[in-house]
């Protein structure tokens, strides 16, 4: 057998069936794909998709129960370890060493030639651009910059196959471009890059793509190729910022809609086939409201593949009660401060969230946007500054605030050595519902996130989608006026994440304000106003589109993004402070 | 706010009794312990051999010897014939006394004189010895006492009577003490992991944003463990009269009023324990860190009068040194009420210490 032929695939996985429970589904069903040299492979999925069970297959950490994996022509469980870089998710990093330490200890791991490394280590940390760190602790670093050590520990030992699990997870817009960058460059340079991710938005700038789904290839090839089934298909509707959630829910119950979504004041339809440009009157939109086609992405022929998106209307915002409408504002921050020693966390914050409206919170990690969310919710107290919350005042009425706002956190952080049922009781309970009420409060969300078959189980083993849904279910069961997400919709499949927002957008038609952070930037879209928080500081306000204008007029760009923005918007604020 | 509470307390419950193996592990090791604890550390010396360099040859020596060799303590007589075999015998351990007898031993009971006997102890196991040398003091006291009224010559004679416990049983000490032991291990452990754990899971901010007030949180969180400590002490305080067969003399419910005041001190310490660590790993360590010097400074292993000064002064501040007064008192002495009550306010000052202390960490440690 030749080993390290080049034209061929660096590593192949053909059929390859991996279950870690006897009568479960599988993690991995009859998956094959090819990592070729030179290029960037895509693998993109949900969470619980399989996608660390395959690179964990493709590293030799595990065996399959059924088909090959093969790294450079030898199975992958006795292939040339050093040939191989793996990036585990979460940092397999020492916090407890410096840069150069966690360096050292993979060259050493790696038994890289004394003689070699000062060199390497030079090159590596000129790469990543963290010569500057070099005595840094990791667990000092930034989630971007630990990133990069990541890789350049993966690297440390020139790989021909270089796998990367989720390396854009926790890590803000700026830095997943800086680390895309780097990679690309190295794939350019022969190797062999996996990358495995649960953006859409990364899988469509990949050479190719496989993409999974409950441990089945859904599709394996060209982006461009799947974007490419369903063009001409796509289309946005300018029918102006007021009503558009309405009209998003008249849209998805039209059926000749298979998905739609929020962009900024605009809608962005996908169409089922052969039904053509969508019309104003079968969605509700006014007749002169401008209808245009747009390139489709990648998420949207995702979503296409697996069927569409859910309907448009949202059971729950139909039993919610109605919020009682006031000129007054929901959410006031007023010059918000934070310090932290001598760290200002987060400096002169204000903003004002009128009753019925979403505002976002973005930001790259560590900037403030985490620290302002806390103190608006009562888990911080500002340094100086104030805020009220549904006319609460944050500094008198804490509990009075607390009582009015429903909260779901980053990651799923319900009791999930409790069943579902002993959740539920919890938190209507804590909430003040007793009797009647929390058992008709119960009975409700139960319908309406189909938890019945759940109940007994500890929510901890649920899937994700049903994870999030229950903790969307005991955020809302006492119908607060006011809704606090940090990072809702993280890891979940787009279809769940579209499900969600169906709800949130039906809840603030009856009048509850949502105050949300995000990193996601199509969830971003869906806010009225965003503020955008960068060093502790409130750098940019204003609504989605305003954002995009500001950005194209300093950057000179065209249609821009709202990560394009995002990205513009830091820069220019860093070229401002070094002008300074 | 109780509607609230109440939901707290049945989650908390729940968190501990729903996994069948926490349910079992909750009940059953606190057992095995008390009976293990309970026979492990036995304060009586039995199954000794006593050696005997006897140099006399007169009626009273060998009843002397009779008496060693009639004593239930003792297994054996190992028979010495040099000072040198004596030495040996000790140095390795083959006995831990030897009695020396005189020559001139019942020439001088005879004569009226007073008689001497010598015995050798081995110093290394002081306690043991201690004890031991209490054994042969009693024999040659009995001795003593038989010849008294044939003889006029004085002797120093002791009638031992010991209160509260006439046996000396050592099992009446350690089971109303291991009822301390036993539920402050088990107290601390529970309650020192009910925070840390929601911390390391992220369930904290989840409770902290709810509109539980702090007070309510300490509440809900206070109630499970006291209420496991209770049923184990509760368990014990059945099982220790009727299987171990310790007498139960004194005032159930002045017992249960003190060990209200106890396990609320228990509670507060283990929740300072839970508020200051962040993981669960922390706050098992944490527990160690505390259980070890309280179990010592308690009085169980060795008493707290004869520890230096400040040692004494540094135990007032753990609350199981109070509550075994209690439990031993109750138990075997029929403590009075104003008895009870003068060990029980320590421990209500400890409580609020210790609970007002967590609730600001908890707040303080959220920052």
């Amino acid at each position: 057998m030749e080993v390290g032929n080049m034209d061929g695939p660096v590593a192949t996985a053909h059929e390859v069936t991996k279950r870690f429970a006897k009568d479960g589904p599988p993690a991995l069903d009859a998956v094959s794909i090819d990592i070729v040299a030179g290029r960037m492979t895509g693998l993109v999925g949900p969470d619980g998709a399989g996608k660390t069970t395959l690179i964990r297959l493709l590293a030799g950490l595990l065996d399959p129960d059924g088909g090959t994996v093969d790294v450079q022509n030898l199975p992958a469980v006795d292939a040339d370890h050093a040939a191989i870089g793996y990036m585990p998710q979460r940092f397999g990093l020492y916090e407890d060493l410096s840069v150069i330490e966690n360096l050292s200890l993979y060259a050493n791991l790696r038994g890289l030639p004394a003689s070699e490394r000062d060199a390497r280590f030079r090159e590596l940390l000129a790469f990543t651009d963290l010569e500057r760190f070099r005595t840094r602790l990791a667990g000092k670093l930034s989630g971007g910059m630990k990133q990069k050590l990541g890789l350049a520990c993966a690297m440390v030992k020139a790989p021909k196959l270089l796998l990367l699990d989720e390396p854009g997870v926790g890590v803000d817009p700026v830095s997943r471009r800086e680390l895309w960058a780097m990679v690309r460059n190295l794939a350019g340079e022969g190797i062999g890059v996996l990358w495995s991710t649960a953006y859409l938005d990364e899988a469509e700038k990949c050479d190719t793509v496989f993409l999974l789904n409950e441990g089945k290839l859904l599709y394996a090839g060209e982006p461009a190729r799947l974007t490419g089934r369903i063009e001409g298909r796509v289309y946005r509707v300018f029918a102006g910022a007021d009503g558009r959630r309405k009209l998003l829910e008249r849209a998805l119950n039209d059926k000749d809609v298979t998905d739609g979504t929020i962009q900024g004041a605009s809608l962005r339809l996908v169409m089922k086939p052969d039904v053509g440009a969508p019309r104003p009157a079968a969605i509700g939109a006014p007749a002169d409201c401008r209808i245009e086609a747009t390139a489709p992405r990648f998420e949207d022929a995702f979503v296409d593949i697996l069927g569409g998106g859910p309907p448009g209307t949202s059971a729950l915002a139909q039993a919610y009660r109605s919020i009682p409408q006031t000129q007054e504002p929901a959410i006031v921050a007023e010059r918000l401060t934070k310090q932290f020693g001598a760290f200002t966390a987060a400096s002169n914050i204000s903003f004002s969230v009128p009753r019925g409206q979403i505002f976002g919170l973005l930001g790259p990690n560590g900037a403030g946007k985490s620290t302002t969310f806390k103190m608006l919710c009562g888990l911080l107290t500002p340094t100086s500054g104030g805020g009220q919350v549904a006319g609460h005042d944050l500094r008198k009425a804490r509990a009075e605030a607390r009582q009015s706002l429903g909260y779901m956190a980053q990651k799923f952080s319900l009791y999930g050595d409790l069943s579902v049922q002993q959740n539920l009781n919890f938190f209507s309970g804590v909430y003040g519902l007793t009797g009647t009420r929390q058992r008709e409060a119960i009975g409700r969300v139960v319908e309406i996130f189909h938890l019945k078959d759940y109940l007994s189980v500890n929510s901890g083993t649920m899937p994700l989608g049903f994870k999030q849904r229950l903790a969307l279910a005991c955020a809302v069961m006492h119908q607060p006026p006011v809704l606090f997400l940090d990072e809702p919709t993280s890891g979940v499949d787009p279809i769940v994440r579209r499900e969600f927002w169906t709800h949130i957008n039906g809840l603030v038609e009856h009048g509850v304000t949502v105050l949300v952070t995000t990193h996601f930037m199509d969830e971003a879209e869906y806010c009225d106003r965003i503020a955008l928080i960068y060093r502790g500081e409130e750098i940019a306000i204003g609504t989605p589109d305003d954002l995009k204008t500001q950005a194209a007029a300093k950057a000179g760009l065209d249609d821009p993004t709202l990560e394009d923005a995002f990205i513009t918007l830091i820069e220019e604020s860093d070229k401002q402070r070094e002008a300074a | 706010m109780w509607g609230r509470i109440y939901a707290l307390i049945v989650k908390e419950m729940w968190a501990i009794l729903r996994d069948p193996r926490a349910r079992v592990i909750l009940v059953v090791p606190p057992l095995v312990q008390l009976f293990v604890l309970g026979f492990a550390t036995t304060l009586e010396v039995k199954n000794i051999d006593v050696g005997v360099y006897n140099r006399d040859s007169g009626a009273w020596s060998t009843e002397f010897v009779q008496r060693l060799a009639g004593s239930p303590n003792i297994r054996g007589l190992v028979w010495i014939r040099s000072p040198e075999e004596l030495r040996s015998a000790i140095d390795n351990q083959r006995v831990i006394v030897a009695v020396s007898i005189d020559q001139r031993f019942s020439a001088d009971i005879e004569a009226g004189r007073p008689a001497t006997i010598q015995a050798v102890f081995d110093g290394r196991r002081s306690n043991a010895a201690q004890i031991v040398s209490g054994y042969i003091e009693r024999i040659v006291g009995e001795m003593g006492a038989s010849l008294a009224p044939a003889s006029a010559s004085p002797r120093s004679l002791s009638v031992l009577t010991n209160w509260f416990n006439p046996n000396l049983d050592y099992l009446w000490f350690t089971m109303p003490a291991l009822i301390v032991i036993i539920s402050t291990v088990s107290g601390l452990g529970i309650t020192a992991l009910s925070v840390a754990r929601e911390r390391e899971l992220g369930t904290f901010d989840q409770l902290m944003v709810s509109p539980l007030r702090v007070h309510e949180i300490l509440i809900g969180k206070m109630v499970p463990p006291f209420l496991v400590g209770l049923f184990n002490a509760s368990l014990y305080l059945i099982l220790i009269p009727f299987a171990f067969g310790v007498p139960l003399t004194g005032s159930v419910p002045l017992f249960y009023l003190a060990l209200t005041f106890y396990l609320l001190a228990l509670v507060g310490v283990g929740m300072l324990v839970s508020s200051l660590a962040q993981t669960q790993q922390q706050a098992f360590l944490g527990v160690f860190l505390v259980t070890v010097p309280a179990t010592l400074l308690s009085g169980y292993a060795s008493p707290v009068d004869n520890m230096p000064g400040w040692l004494q002064i540094l135990a007032q501040a753990n609350p199981p040194k109070h509550f075994l007064i209690v439990s031993e008192g109750v138990f075997l002495k029929a403590m009075p009420a104003l008895d009870v009550l003068s060990n029980t306010w320590p421990l209500v000052i400890i409580a609020s210490v210790t609970l007002t202390a967590s609730a600001v960490l908890f707040r303080a440690r959220m920052e």
